[in-house]
């Protein structure tokens, strides 16, 4: 029996869990205010994930960068691919909210959206 | 000179908030002046993503949240201008108040508001209100600075970096610079405890496996022209560097997230009463300062952790700048009459650091006044009463309690009506495995 | 080309020395090692224009003090920087050492302070109420005066400039020695970019390094200790706490903390003295920051330390004979010091600009020009502007409408003219000495990004040479996923 101990990040609550794996297997999660802190500590034990957001840098706009986002969460192991991903947007003014500047970002499945709008000018 | 009804100075998330609920509340001439080019303030430069969960039932980045505020704001056509500084504000002979900015389109201006929300924000504690000793090249920046070169220009500002503080923005900016390729050294803090929130604490540096120092801070820094390096120390129970711990890091950077301060030199300029704790306006439960028809809301009137808190508050605050400006302008009563009613001081004891409102006013306060607090220390299994003379009108129970994070409770009106309506109302964090003193 | 002077060091004797030379038909080159006027002692002292009390009569620092006292308010006017005659306080808090204060008296008397005296009682507080309930007499010196130190600086360069003298910066001049003929001599300079440079004359303004430049060519050797002091900058919320510059009585231990409004509303706490052999030891330390503090809060008790937004040190250029050495040496025709230019030497600068002109126009026989402009516009000042003055600039460019500090309330385009003018600004620091940009309470915090802009703009700078004060101070190391130093 392993027993983990995990700060949900979910939310700024912060809840300690406790993760106790048998076998690689998650048999309970203690400590979680809300569902959402569950399936935090089972993920986190076994296939941690992470939002990413980042900027990428825009020609014609208001302003030279626009911030992104990941659509989903991605694997914690992909986030420097995702990241060099990001670097190589091409991005053109006028953008929208929530516009997909990047679809399927490093395989993750995840599309790089704008999370800012931005004019052409 | 063009009159308002009300004026809001600042045009970030409390301005917005506030603005909003005011217009909801029929205010119908508000003005927003803001400083920087576009609405939104310095959630422009947060674009991680952990707003809106309370408000929304959503997780935003910081501009997407922005953006919602923005839009309802445009949707209901309140006038902004952007690009303009508030220079001044005053009191003119009638009581309105005198609103002098100025920007680049018209120059010098001049406004009247019958009401005036302060939503100005706050600024970072600098290296030099820290006294951290050593050379002054380049290479220091607070990380909101950083942040913003980072996140709104697209400019990495140094290579190898030692953060000083563990507030939220150091913890953010450890993780941001790191992504961008930078290698963040270690995060120092003075106090043995983080500022900053847990989950960032978990997703910002153990995930980058960056090193966290408690109890440690700079004593020396290094580099004529650009920083070449910073000298760690641990410290004492008095935060007093312990001889012999020095270790020497190399970097290029040093980036200082070491606390915020609310900007009140124009509230200041107004006569409005601040208080030496928060550093922000002394305000009673309409969040009124002591210059009628003057509120304040969001970091200006004490710092916040969250976003959210502050739309919150700033609704709450125009609301009550809407009753104001429509009372004012209903009727040509002395707003002055409202300071001979009855007010409670609320007294924060034990652990308590300070409670926003500061007084309230029963006869105005709605039947449930939402009260935020912060601690002074670490606090574990405690309990936070409120007291009016012996009868204790609240009791909760702690499990743990941090000074960065702001706490709340509600204090009813039927409450204070049963306990008469004098004295003050005491906030007291009571002592149980008391953490750190 | 043959220059008729070169002058070594661009700091506030150099560039005096300079402006009063270019009275003269005369061919000056000031060389500067920095990349600006006004980066060396000149930047960080105690911004004070000294009654003349301390100096033993008879010395030049007694004589150039209360002569460059008195020339203040004429160059000021000429020269429109911010100078401000506050008057000054020497505080004596053990009775027993009343005595000192009034030989102090008699010492200021001998150099020829006017309107001294000691004050007693009652009077104290009336003067400067915040002062200690210990002190038991002070000695006023009506004559006592603060000045900006950084304009006052710029101002003497800018128009030396004005009037033909030409600058070079970034030039680290490495060796100087006799050249010419028996009956044409002259000096050979060399720089450490290997540039060789002839002139006549020799200035050796160079602060902490005069004693190697003198050493060079004159068997008078001389020594200069760099002394350190460090300061603390307070809030404006704490610049009206004195009113007065407010010395303590010097004595054994030192010369005392001094307590000093700025002529910008701040207030200002310090030096230390503390003897370095490093002649760029221009670091704080925790120690030194805490003295201050400590020995400030002897004559003023309330000094609020929390109000403090910034503390820098600066280097004395100390020598071991406790005096300037101003004029030419004796075994070196045409090599003129003004060497050791410590405290008072900011108040001293115009007076020792003017002898040693003088001096050197005789020698080289130079004639007068008549052609001079003796006065200097500032750069206009938006904060301290009436409404009526702001609309105006605001008529002449919109620039002058969009606030870039707002802790100092400096807008664009007093930025944008700091740049502009002659021996303009090149960098943050640049900007900051002559606006006052970054120099307020969020300690350039939030204008840093908007003016790094600024100078790209104005100066044709990729985003990776703007820098803080020259090469190797640059602000950003690349753009987001890009390489170093590309875009």
């Amino acid at each position: 029996m392993e027993v983990r101990k995990l700060i949900c990040i979910n939310c700024p609550l912060g809840c300690p869990l406790t993760v106790t794996l048998e076998e690689g297997e998650v048999v309970s999660v203690v400590g979680n205010t809300c569902p959402r802190g569950e399936s935090y500590g089972r993920k986190e034990v076994s296939a941690p994930t992470r939002t990413l957001t980042s900027i990428v840098r825009v020609r014609n706009g208001h302003l030279p960068v626009v911030s992104v986002k990941t659509s989903a969460d991605i694997p914690k192991g992909k986030i420097g691919s995702v990241m060099d991903a990001v670097h190589r947007i091409d991005a053109d003014a006028p953008i929208a909210i929530g516009q997909v500047l990047l679809k399927d970002a490093a395989g993750t499945g995840a599309d790089i959206v704008a999370t800012k709008a931005i004019q052409r000018v | 000179m063009e009159r308002y009804d009300l004026i809001v100075v600042g045009g970030g998330p409390a301005g917005l908030s506030a603005a909003l609920s005011a217009r909801r509340a029929g205010v119908r001439d508000i003005l927003i002046l803001e400083r920087d080019s576009e609405l939104g303030g310095i959630l422009n430069q947060c674009i991680h993503s952990g707003f809106g969960l309370h408000t929304f039932q959503e997780e935003l980045t910081g501009p997407e949240y922005a953006a919602r505020y923005v839009s309802q704001v445009q949707q209901l056509g309140i006038p902004c201008r952007t690009n303009t500084m508030v220079l001044d504000l005053s009191l003119t002979a009638s009581g309105e108040k005198l609103v002098t900015a100025m920007n680049r389109r018209e120059g010098l201006l001049s406004f009247t508001a019958r009401s005036v929300v302060l939503a100005m924000g706050c600024r970072e504690r600098p290296r030099g209100a820290l006294n951290l000793p050593g050379y002054r090249p380049a290479g220091i920046y607070t990380a909101g600075t950083a942040q913003r070169l980072v996140n709104m220009e697209g400019f990495l500002p140094g290579r190898e970096v030692v953060i000083l503080g563990s507030g939220d923005i150091g913890l953010i900016m450890a993780r941001r610079m790191t992504l961008e390729g930078a290698r963040v050294k270690a995060v120092a803090e003075l106090m043995p405890y983080s500022g900053g929130l847990q989950r960032n604490i978990v997703q910002c540096l153990e995930d980058f496996g960056i090193p966290l120092l408690l109890s440690h801070t700079v004593v020396d820094i290094r580099g004529k022209d650009r920083v070449t390096g910073v000298t760690l120390a641990e410290v004492d129970d008095g935060r007093r560097p312990i001889p012999g711990t020095e270790e020497e890091i190399s970097c290029d950077t040093l980036l200082i997230s070491c606390g915020l301060l609310p900007e009140n030199e124009l509230s200041d300029k107004l006569g409005v009463a601040l208080s030496p704790i928060t550093g922000g306006p002394i305000v009673n439960e309409s969040l009124e300062t002591n210059v009628p028809g003057v509120f304040a809301c969001g970091n200006v009137l004490h710092v916040h952790d969250l976003v959210d808190y502050v739309s919150e508050e700033a609704g709450r605050a125009g609301a009550c700048a809407a009753a104001y400006a429509a009372r004012t302008a209903s009727s040509d009563r002395d707003p002055q009459a409202f300071a001979e009613e009855i007010s409670l001081t609320l007294r924060p004891e034990g652990g308590i650091r300070y409670t926003v409102p500061q007084t309230v006013r029963p006869a105005h306060m709605e039947e449930a006044l939402l009260v935020r607090y912060r601690v002074g220390a670490v606090w574990t299994d405690c309990t936070v009463s409120v007291w009016l003379g012996d009868v204790c009108i609240m009791k909760q129970k702690k499990k743990k309690v941090t000074p960065g994070e702001m706490q709340q409770f509600f204090l009813k009106k039927e409450a204070l009506s049963a306990a008469g309506a004098s004295g003050d109302i005491i906030v007291r964090l009571e002592k149980e495995n008391h953490g750190s003193p | 080309m043959m220059y008729d002077v070169i002058v070594i060091g661009a700091g506030v004797t150099g560039c005096a020395v300079a402006r009063e030379l270019s009275r003269y038909r005369l061919n000056v080159l000031v060389l500067e090692k920095e990349e600006d006027v006004c980066c060396g002692t000149s930047k960080a002292n105690s911004a004070v224009i000294h009654a003349g009390h301390d100096a033993l009569p008879g010395t030049w620092k007694a004589r150039f003090n209360v002569e460059g006292n008195a020339m203040m308010d004429r160059l000021a006017e000429e020269l429109d920087f911010p100078f401000r005659r506050n008057g000054s306080l020497v505080v004596c808090l053990e009775e027993e050492r009343i005595p000192e204060l009034e030989a102090l008296l008699e010492r200021g008397r001998q150099n020829g302070v006017e309107g001294l005296r000691i004050v007693t009682g009652a009077e104290i507080k009336e003067l400067e109420p915040n002062l200690s309930d210990e002190v038991k007499a002070v000695l006023y010196c009506p004559t006592g005066g603060i000045v900006c130190p950084f304009l006052m600086t710029v101002a003497l360069a800018e128009n030396a400039f004005e009037n033909g003298v030409e600058f070079r910066f970034g030039r680290t001049v490495t060796a100087v020695c006799a050249a010419g003929t028996a009956d044409r001599a002259c000096w050979k300079l060399s720089d450490a970019d290997g540039e060789i440079y002839e002139t006549r004359c020799v200035v050796n303004a160079a602060g902490v390094y005069a004693d190697l430049f003198n050493n060079m060519v004159s068997a008078h050797k001389l020594t200069i200790l760099p002394r350190r002091g460090e300061y603390q900058l307070l809030d404006k919320k704490a610049g009206s706490l004195v009113s007065h510059t407010v010395f303590q009585l010097p004595g054994a231990s030192g010369k005392g903390i001094l307590v000093t409004p700025t002529v910008h509303g701040n207030l200002l706490v310090g030096p230390t003295a503390q003897d370095l052999t490093d002649r760029e030891g221009v670091n704080t330390t925790a120690e030194g920051l805490a003295e201050v503090m400590e020995k400030g809060r002897r004559s003023v008790p309330s000094l609020p330390g929390g109000l403090t937004i910034t503390s820098f040190a600066g280097l004395r250029a100390s020598e071991a004979g406790h005096d300037f050495v101003v004029g030419e040496a004796p075994d070196a025709p045409g090599f003129f010091n003004c060497a050791g230019i410590e405290s008072p030497g900011l108040s001293a600068a115009p007076a020792i600009s003017v002898y040693l002109a003088d001096l050197i126009a005789a020698r080289l026989q130079a004639g007068v020009r008549e052609d001079v402009c003796r006065t200097r516009r500032g750069i206009p000042c938006v904060a301290q502007a009436s409404p009526e003055e702001r609309r105006e600039l605001f008529a002449q460019d919109p620039a002058y409408g969009n606030v870039i500090c707002r802790c100092e309330t400096v807008t664009e385009g007093e930025i944008r003219n700091a740049i502009r003018r002659p021996l303009g600004a090149r960098s943050l620091d640049g900007i900051k000495r002559r606006t006052r940009a970054g120099m307020g309470r969020c300690q350039a915090g939030f204008c840093t990004p908007k003016v790094m802009e600024i100078l790209q703009e104005e100066l044709g700078l990729d985003p990776f040479a703007v820098s803080k004060h020259g090469p190797g101070s640059e602000l950003l190391v690349r753009q987001n996923g890009g390489e170093n130093g590309t875009i």
